[in-house]
C-alpha cells in the first residue's frame, strides 16, 4: 500500500527561501501532515511546522497545498495521484517566520479591536434564558477554529498589505455578526462593522466560505446580513433623522 | 563565557499553560488586581482543551431537577473508586454550576433546553443528564469564551492605561524549561520563544502550572504534541510532589483506522446520545461487563437500557455508559477474545439509533471527522473504535482549597494537578475541573502574593545554568555519534504503550523501567541540527527530558500498586484491594530530574457528613472493615 511521493516544500525564513524537493514514503490513510512529520523525523529534523491536534479541531496547521489554502491534517493523500508532485507552501498573506510557519499576529490584533460581548446588566448567574433557535445563528460562527484560512484567502488583504490596517477580515467581521446575533448582547454592532472594521471592503466573492474547513457560510450567513442591515440603516429616513439630530445635539455640547 | 541574552519580564502571577485551567486562573488573578502573564507553547486559543467534545459536568438540574451537588459528588467518588481527594470532589461538585453560568456572562452560547436554560447531556457514570455542551465542540466553546474574556479584560486595561497588555499579557509560542527558586520559594521561570529561540526570564513570586497531561509518552493517544508532561516535570524538579501517577485513563473510544488517525477521540457523547457498542457478532456486549461494585445501578436488559433515555425514573442507565475504565477494559477483552472489528476495535453504532439529521445536528464534528479522515458516514455505518490514552489522573499534589503545591509559590490546576479524579475521571468532569480549580489557583496565587513581605530574588547563576541546559542539545558529542530525539521519542511511546498501557503486569513494567534507564542514558547524547529559530528537533529534545521523567513516575507507581483500580489494571492483581484504597503513591525527584522515587502515604479520611452521603452497603464494597468500624450505622448496631 505504500509508495514514494514527490514533495516540494518551501524552506526559508523572512528574508529568503525556496522550494526544496523531497521523496518521501506515504502509507494508506495518511494526510499531508503525516508526510510533513515523516520528513521531520527522517530527512529534515528542523523543518518548521505549526500543528496541534491533528484532528481538524485546533486550526494550527494551515498552509497552501498545491496553491489551495487548507489544513494539512485534513488533506488526505488519497486525494492526489501517486505520481503527482505535492507542493506545500506557507500562508501567503502573513509574513513567514520559518518554513511553513507564518506570523499570524495580525489576526490577534484585529481580535482585540472588536468590542467584546456586552452582557445584560439585569441578569445574574444562571438567569440567562435563550431559545435554541436563537442561539444557533451565532453558534454557527462560534464553530470557527481560527485557522485563518479565510483571512489568508481574502483578496482584500491577500495582495494588499495596505488594506490590513482598516480591514478586520472575514473571521473578525463574522465575530461582529456573531455578537450582533447574540440574543442577549446589548451593544450596537452594525455601524462599527462598516465604519471601523471595513465591512465595505468585502465584495462577497465568497472565497472565505470556500476555504472554511468548518463549512461555515461566512458570506451568506454573516457578512451579507450585516451588509443588508448597514444599507437599511443608511437609507432609513427615521434613522437618518435620528442621526442628524444626535449629531446636532452632540455639537452643541 | 559569553553572557547569554535574556529578555526579562516582571509579573505578580505567571500562568504556564493557556488551556481552560490556565485561562481561568489568569482571569481570576487579573481580576484580583495582579499583573498576570500567560505562557503558552502554542498560539493563543489552540490549547488541548479545544479537543474536549462532550461537555462540562455541573449539577444545574436543568434537565432533571433531582440533580444536585451531592449526587454529582457521589458519582465522582464512585467513578474514581473512592481514591479521590474528597475535598476536591466536594468543591468541584458544589462550584461547577456557578462557574458554568459565569461563562455565559463572558458570552458562551451553550445548547438550550426548551425553557431556554443550558441543556445538559447524559454521560458515563453521571446519574442524571449533567453535561453543559455545545454539540460536540464544548471544549472549543470554553476556550474561545475565555480567550474572548481575556481580550475583554485587555480592552478594559487599554481604556484605563492605554496599553492592552498593562495587566494581562499572553506569551504565545513560548516554552518554559525551568522554574527558578529563591531558597525554598518560587522566584520565576526560564523560557524560550519558539519562533526566535531566544531566552526569556519571568520574575514572579507565584506560578500556576496549567500545562495539561502526559499522553505524548504513549503511542496511541488522543493527546496533541503539547502533552509532554512539562508541568509535572517542572514541579518535580522544583521539589513538588506528584500523586496518583499510576492512573492513566484510556478512553474507550478512539478511532482505530486509518493508522494515521489511530487514537483520535470519538466523544462519549455518541453513547450519551444513544449510540451503543457492539462486537463482531452484533451483540451489545457491555451487559456482560457490569462489575460487582456497580451491580444494581445499571440496566440488565437492552429493553430497559433503551427505555432509560426517555424515562429515567423507571429504568436504569445503559452499561454502555459505565465509567471509562470499565468500558475500555471491556473493549480490550472483546478484541482479545476474537470478537473485534476488522481493524482491531469494536463497533460503535449510532446510525441505527437516531435519524441521520439528528446525528448531524448533535454530533457534527464526529460526522465531519469520520467522513473526512476515514471515509465513514456515521449516519449510515457503525464506527470502529478502541481504547486510546486520553488523560492522566495523576498530577501535582495540591491543597484542595488554594491549589498550592508543597513548594511555596507553586500552584497547579487542571489535568496537571492530581487528586480530584482519584483512580478514574468521569467524562465531563475535566472541563468543570478546569474552571473550578483554575479559578481557585488564580485566587490562591493572588492571596499568596499579597501575603509576601519581600519579593523572592533570582540569582544570575541560576539563569546562566538554565540557559546552558536549554542549549545543550546543540552540542554534538565528541564522538560525533548523536542520538536523534525523534527516535528516542518513538521508542518511549512504543514501550509505554505496550508495557505500561491499559493492562499491566509486573514483568512488563519492569521491562519498561529497564528501557527507561536505557533511554535516559541515550537521551544524554541527543543532538540536533539547525538553528534556534523554530526548530522542532530542538523543541522535542527539551520536551523529551520531561517525558522520560514523568514516564518513570508512571511506571514506578504502577509497579508498586499491586491491585487493579480505575485507570490502573494489573493482570497479576486483578481485583480491587480495600487496603490500597486509602494509599497515595507520592512521586518526587532530585533537582536535576534524573531519577524519580515513589513513597506510599495515607490519605486523610473523608469528612463524616460526606461519608454519610453513601449507603454503608456501598462503602463496604470499597472500604476495609477497620475503616468502617466508626460508621454510625455500624457503631450503632
Amino acid at each position: 500500500m505504500s509508495y514514494k511521493a514527490n514533495f516540494k516544500v518551501w524552506r526559508g525564513d523572512g528574508e529568503a527561501g525556496d522550494l526544496q524537493d523531497y521523496i518521501v514514503e506515504v502509507n494508506e490513510g495518511e494526510v499531508v501532515l503525516d508526510i510533513i512529520h515523516r520528513l521531520q523525523a527522517t530527512q529534515a529534523p528542523d523543518l518548521a511546522v505549526r500543528w496541534n491536534c491533528k484532528a481538524g479541531k485546533c486550526g494550527s496547521c494551515s498552509a497552501e497545498i498545491n496553491g489551495m489554502p487548507r489544513l494539512m491534517c485534513m488533506t488526505r493523500m488519497s486525494t492526489f495521484t501517486e505520481t503527482e508532485t505535492i507542493t506545500v507552501t506557507p500562508l501567503r498573506t502573513f509574513p513567514v517566520i520559518r518554513d511553513l510557519v507564518t506570523d499570524v499576529s495580525y489576526n490577534y490584533q484585529k481580535a482585540r479591536e472588536i468590542p467584546s460581548f456586552a452582557p445584560p446588566a439585569n441578569l445574574g448567574l444562571g438567569e440567562y434564558r435563550m431559545k435554541q433557535q436563537d442561539v444557533e445563528r451565532s453558534q454557527e460562527f462560534r464553530k470557527c477554529i481560527e485557522c485563518f484560512l479565510c483571512q489568508n484567502t481574502c483578496h482584500v488583504i491577500r495582495d494588499h498589505e495596505e488594506n490590513k490596517e482598516n480591514f478586520a477580515g472575514p473571521r473578525f467581521l463574522m465575530r461582529v455578526a456573531e455578537l450582533d446575533m447574540h440574543p442577549l448582547d446589548e451593544a450596537d454592532r452594525v455601524r462599527e462593522a462598516q465604519e471601523e472594521h471595513g465591512l465595505g471592503f468585502c465584495n462577497i466573492t465568497k472565497c472565505c466560505t470556500e476555504v472554511c474547513p468548518e463549512h461555515i457560510k461566512i458570506t451568506d450567513n454573516a457578512l451579507i446580513p450585516m451588509k443588508e442591515r448597514v444599507i437599511d440603516r443608511k437609507y432609513d429616513p427615521v434613522v437618518w433623522l435620528g442621526n442628524a439630530l444626535f449629531r446636532r445635539n452632540k455639537s452643541r455640547h | 563565557m559569553v553572557q547569554v541574552q535574556v529578555e526579562r519580564f516582571d509579573y505578580d502571577v505567571v500562568v504556564i499553560g493557556a488551556g481552560g485551567a490556565g485561562l481561568r486562573a489568569a482571569i481570576e488573578a487579573r481580576q484580583q488586581g495582579k499583573r498576570t502573564a500567560i505562557i503558552s507553547k502554542s498560539l493563543f486559543g489552540k490549547a488541548h482543551t479545544v479537543m474536549a467534545e462532550g461537555g462540562c459536568a455541573a449539577s444545574m438540574g436543568n434537565v432533571n431537577e433531582k440533580d444536585n451537588w451531592q449526587v454529582h459528588f457521589r458519582d465522582t467518588m464512585r467513578g474514581g473508586k473512592f481514591l479521590n481527594n474528597w475535598r476536591m470532589a466536594e468543591l468541584h461538585a458544589k462550584e461547577a454550576p456557578e462557574r458554568v453560568w459565569e461563562l455565559e456572562t463572558y458570552g458562551a452560547l451553550f445548547d438550550r433546553t426548551k425553557d431556554g436554560k443550558i441543556s445538559q447531556r447524559n454521560f458515563g457514570g453521571h446519574t442524571y443528564p449533567r453535561l453543559a455542551h455545545v454539540g460536540d465542540r464544548t471544549g472549543l466553546e470554553m476556550i474561545r469564551t475565555m480567550q474572548q474574556k481575556i481580550v475583554s479584560l485587555q480592552q478594559e486595561d487599554y481604556a484605563e492605561y492605554g496599553d492592552y497588555e498593562a495587566k494581562l499579557k499572553v506569551f504565545a509560542e513560548c516554552t518554559v524549561t525551568e522554574l527558578i527558586k529563591d531558597g525554598d520559594r518560587i522566584a520565576g521561570a526560564f523560557a524560550y520563544w519558539r519562533d526566535s529561540g531566544k531566552f526569556v526570564l519571568f520574575e514572579a513570586p507565584a506560578i500556576v502550572l496549567a500545562t495539561g497531561g502526559i499522553g505524548k509518552s504513549f503511542k496511541v493517544t488522543s493527546n496533541s504534541w503539547e502533552y509532554t508532561g512539562d508541568g509535572h516535570a517542572l514541579a518535580l524538579r522544583a521539589g513538588a510532589t506528584l500523586i496518583n501517577m499510576e492512573f492513566v485513563q484510556f478512553h474507550p473510544t478512539g478511532m482505530v483506522w486509518p493508522p494515521s488517525v489511530k487514537g483520535i477521540l470519538v466523544t462519549e457523547g455518541v453513547r450519551g446520545d444513544g449510540g451503543v457498542l457492539k462486537n463482531s457478532k452484533g451483540d451489545r456486549f457491555m451487559f456482560g461487563y457490569i462489575p460487582d461494585v456497580f451491580k444494581g445501578q445499571y440496566a440488565e436488559t437492552e429493553q430497559e437500557a433503551d427505555g432509560w433515555y426517555n424515562d429515567q425514573d423507571n429504568n436504569r442507565r445503559t452499561p454502555d455508559l459505565l465509567p471509562r475504565d470499565e468500558v475500555a477494559r471491556a473493549i480490550n477483552s472483546e478484541v482479545k477474545e476474537g470478537r473485534g472489528s476488522p481493524h482491531g476495535g469494536v463497533f460503535l453504532d449510532i446510525a441505527s439509533r437516531l435519524p441521520a439529521e439528528e446525528i448531524k445536528r448533535r454530533l457534527p464534528s464526529m460526522y465531519h471527522q469520520f467522513k473526512e479522515l476515514a471515509d465513514v458516514d456515521i449516519t449510515a455505518q457503525p464506527m470502529e473504535v478502541g481504547p486510546t490514552c486520553h488523560y492522566v489522573m495523576g498530577g501535582v499534589e495540591v491543597d484542595p482549597d488554594t491549589a498550592s503545591s508543597v513548594v511555596p509559590g507553586l500552584f497547579a490546576a487542571g489535568e496537571v494537578a492530581g487528586g480530584m479524579h482519584g483512580s478514574n475521571r468521569l467524562g465531563g468532569n475535566s472541563l468543570s475541573d478546569l474552571i473550578v480549580f483554575g479559578r481557585r489557583a488564580g485566587l490562591g496565587a493572588s492571596e499568596y502574593v499579597d501575603s509576601l513581605s519581600q519579593k523572592p530574588k533570582i540569582s544570575e547563576s541560576d539563569v546562566d545554568a538554565a540557559a546552558a541546559r536549554a542549549t545543550n542539545p546543540f552540542d554534538w558529542p565528541d564522538s560525533g555519534q548523536a542520538e536523534n530525539p525523534y527516535t528516542i521519542h518513538a521508542e518511549l511511546q512504543q514501550s509505554m504503550n505496550d508495557l505500561v498501557g491499559i493492562i499491566r503486569k509486573e514483568a512488563e513494567i519492569q521491562q519498561a523501567l529497564d528501557k527507561l534507564v536505557e533511554l535516559k542514558q541515550r537521551a544524554r547524547s541527543v543532538a540536533v541540527e539547525g538553528r534556534r529559530e523554530f526548530n522542532p528537533g530542538w523543541h522535542l529534545a527539551l520536551d523529551l527530558r520531561n517525558m522520560l521523567l514523568v514516564s518513570e513516575c508512571v511506571a514506578k507507581a504502577a509497579l508498586m500498586r499491586t491491585e487493579s483500580r480505575g485507570g490502573h489494571t494489573r493482570d497479576d492483581f486483578p481485583g480491587l484491594d480495600a487496603n490500597w484504597r486509602n494509599k497515595l503513591l507520592v512521586c518526587s525527584s532530585d533537582e536535576a530530574g534524573t531519577a524519580a522515587t515513589v513513597t506510599p502515604k495515607d490519605q486523610e479520611p473523608m469528612r463524616e457528613d460526606l461519608l454519610e452521603l453513601f449507603e454503608l452497603t456501598e462503602l463496604e464494597k470499597y472500604y476495609t472493615d477497620d475503616e468502617l468500624a466508626a460508621h454510625p450505622q455500624r457503631s450503632g448496631k
